[in-house]
């Protein structure tokens, strides 16, 4: 590591003010402080209190909670291909397949969304941060498996410039860039973006043959067109059900939910707020259900209201995307409010919308909108408050 | 009352003014810097949608459409003054208006100055009359749907508008590029609730 450290800091000079290279500065910024800690002085003694934790290893922190949810997918990309073509294959030969599908989708992310980010830093003269790297393994873990690369690239240069960029990059934006990446593909590419064929490869060489009677729908599609879903609670809550990437193992995200609760990063108020308001709007539909238009949403709203916490990407939505801080509410009054209306929202969008069974990504970008007048409407009640108990105290 | 509320809620979410049909959008843009403004001027454009919508639609059905002069002598049943409408929907929006505006100023000064000049401009405010002439497009089987259907249109306007202020007034801390800075940003936003407002489009209650 001294070796690296010599050669950086030998090469320092050339891209400071003055130096040959000075317009790249930021991309050896970037490459440097990802390697190394930036040269703080760090004081030893006296009453200095330091936690070291910054913007990276917050970030870090993310990404090493995305990696259950990663692994699983992987592996459950692979053992539905085998699935689907009736054969028998080992666990290794399952993971394998997944990670030769699932690998190109995260390194076209990175290397397009930081690609994108270092072009912006070098015209704007900004350092590089770490915002991307949550992103960049959020946006491959919200999509289909078999998104062709270039609708990938395409959405996720969308998400990074006109999600961040055009804010001022990380920690500005209004909106969830992974999730934007995800409308836009899902708005811009329906047939490869929603149906029944899309979630799992069903790609075939030589000798092999999708068995007969295979459906690739989620159990959410198929629970918006007939009511019924073939897929028990048990398959959904352990994931080896059809979806996208990283949302079907609602064990994997616990994994990682767990990890960001654990650190403090993720917001414990945002999570159990959406988790409560997914479940008032599953009592109410289960109340109603005797109530409703179609035959298929009786059916739909019937579905016990815990049933619906653990189908289609809520679990990922609300511990991955609705708890980012950025774009979500920031004060802890309007945590509670952002939290509750998204798992409300996400729910009542997949059973009223038949067009979009998945509501989750859309009710998120919704309350997104929302969050800064919430926070308005928080900070402005907190200052009433205070200038009623100091009037009050000033008239005794 | 279900196909009342399906009407409200249609109106409010998925055919919403700004984000469906970007109607509205000189006020929308220009009274949107502070959340404050935002809520006055929606209130008001909620007002003036909610009174002029349901005048305007007893003007057309007893007025102005074929065979709606009937009840005066049968011989005007085949009078047709629908070609009238833009000019009388405007009359009665424009006298709307200026009944609010005494209203304001009388009992708000404060916000009336605020709002300066983009009150009165409500008159000319194309989600106002968008809102008359899709009630007349749509035609809405009685005045209570039409009603309700303003008002709809009025809570979605007032929703758009309050939150793009709130937005606006947090990325006021944002390092924008220079030349977005201003509409440019807020253009790209409004773009972008749209299609946050699309989770709502085919909603069928």
């Amino acid at each position: 590591m001294k070796v690296l450290h010599n050669f950086l800091e030998r090469l320092k000079p050339n891209f400071e003010k003055g130096g040959k290279l000075a317009k790249y500065w930021p991309v050896y910024d970037g490459f440097a402080t990802f390697l190394f800690v930036p040269g703080h002085p760090v004081h030893r003694g006296g009453a200095h209190i330091r936690d070291g934790i910054d913007l990276k290893r917050t970030m870090n922190t993310v990404i090493t909670a995305l990696i259950p949810a990663l692994l699983f997918g992987m592996w459950n990309t692979g053992y539905q291909h085998y699935l689907a073509l009736g054969i028998d294959a080992t666990f290794l030969e399952q993971f394998i397949f997944g990670a030769i599908k699932v690998l190109p989708l995260v390194i076209v992310s990175y290397a397009v969304g930081l690609g994108t980010e270092f072009f912006f830093c070098v015209i704007r003269g900004h350092q590089i941060n770490e915002g991307y790297l949550v992103s960049g393994m959020l946006i491959p873990l919200i999509m289909p498996v078999d998104l062709p690369l270039w609708m990938l690239a395409l959405s996720v240069i969308f998400a990074v410039v006109i999600g961040k960029e055009v804010f001022g990059g990380t920690g500005m934006n209004i909106f969830n860039p992974a999730l934007l990446a995800r409308a836009f593909a899902f708005f811009a590419y329906p047939a490869y973006m929603s149906g029944d064929t899309v979630w799992v490869n069903v790609s075939t060489s030589a000798g092999q043959a999708v068995v007969d009677g295979f459906s690739g729908a989620t159990a959410l599609g198929t629970l918006a067109t007939t009511g019924t879903t073939v897929f028990s609670a048990w398959d959904a809550f352990v994931g080896t059900i059809p979806g996208s990437i990283g949302e079907t193992s609602v064990i994997a995200i616990l994994l990682g939910a767990g990890i960001l609760l654990f650190t403090g990063i993720g917001s414990w108020r945002i999570m159990l707020s959406a988790l409560l308001g997914g479940a008032a709007m599953g009592l109410i539909f289960n109340a109603v259900a005797p109530y409703a238009l179609s035959e298929v949403q009786q059916q739909f709203m019937a579905v016990p209201y815990w049933h619906q916490l653990i189908l289609g990407g809520f679990a990922f939505g609300i511990v991955f995307m609705a708890t980012d801080p950025v774009s979500g509410s920031q004060t802890d009054t309007g945590k509670w409010i952002y939290g509750f209306l998204i798992g409300f929202l996400a729910i009542m969008i997949r059973v009223f919308n038949p067009a979009y069974p998945e509501g989750v990504m859309l009710a998120i970008l919704f309350m997104n909108t929302m969050a800064p007048l919430i926070d308005h409407y928080v900070v402005q009640a907190n200052v009433k408050r205070r200038k009623n108990r100091i009037l009050s105290q000033g008239s005794i | 009352m279900q196909e009342l509320i399906n009407i409200f809620v249609k109106a409010i979410f998925v055919e919403n003014m700004i984000f469906a049909y970007f109607l509205g959008m000189c006020s929308y843009l220009a009274v949107s810097k502070k959340v404050e403004t935002g809520v006055g001027l929606g209130l008001a454009v909620i007002f003036v949608l909610g009174i002029t919508v349901p005048a305007n639609y007893l003007l057309q059905n007893y007025v102005l459409a074929e065979g709606a002069l009937a009840w005066l002598s049968p011989d005007l049943a085949s009078v047709d003054l629908s070609f009238l409408s833009f000019i009388l929907f405007i009359a009665i929006i424009a006298s709307m208006v200026q009944l609010v505006e005494m209203a304001v100023e009388k009992f708000a000064p404060a916000l009336y100055n605020s709002l300066g000049i983009f009150l009165p401009l409500i008159a000319v405010n194309c989600a106002i009359l968008g809102g008359s002439l899709f009630m007349q497009e749509r035609n809405y089987a009685n005045i209570t749907e039409a009603s309700v259907f303003g008002l709809g249109s009025g809570v979605g306007w007032f929703l758009a508008i309050v939150a793009i202020a709130a937005i606006r007034e947090k990325i006021q801390y944002s390092d924008v590029p220079k030349p977005l800075k201003g509409l440019g940003i807020t253009f790209i936003i409004t773009g972008l609730m749209g299609i946050a407002f699309m989770s709502f489009m085919g909603i069928k209650l």
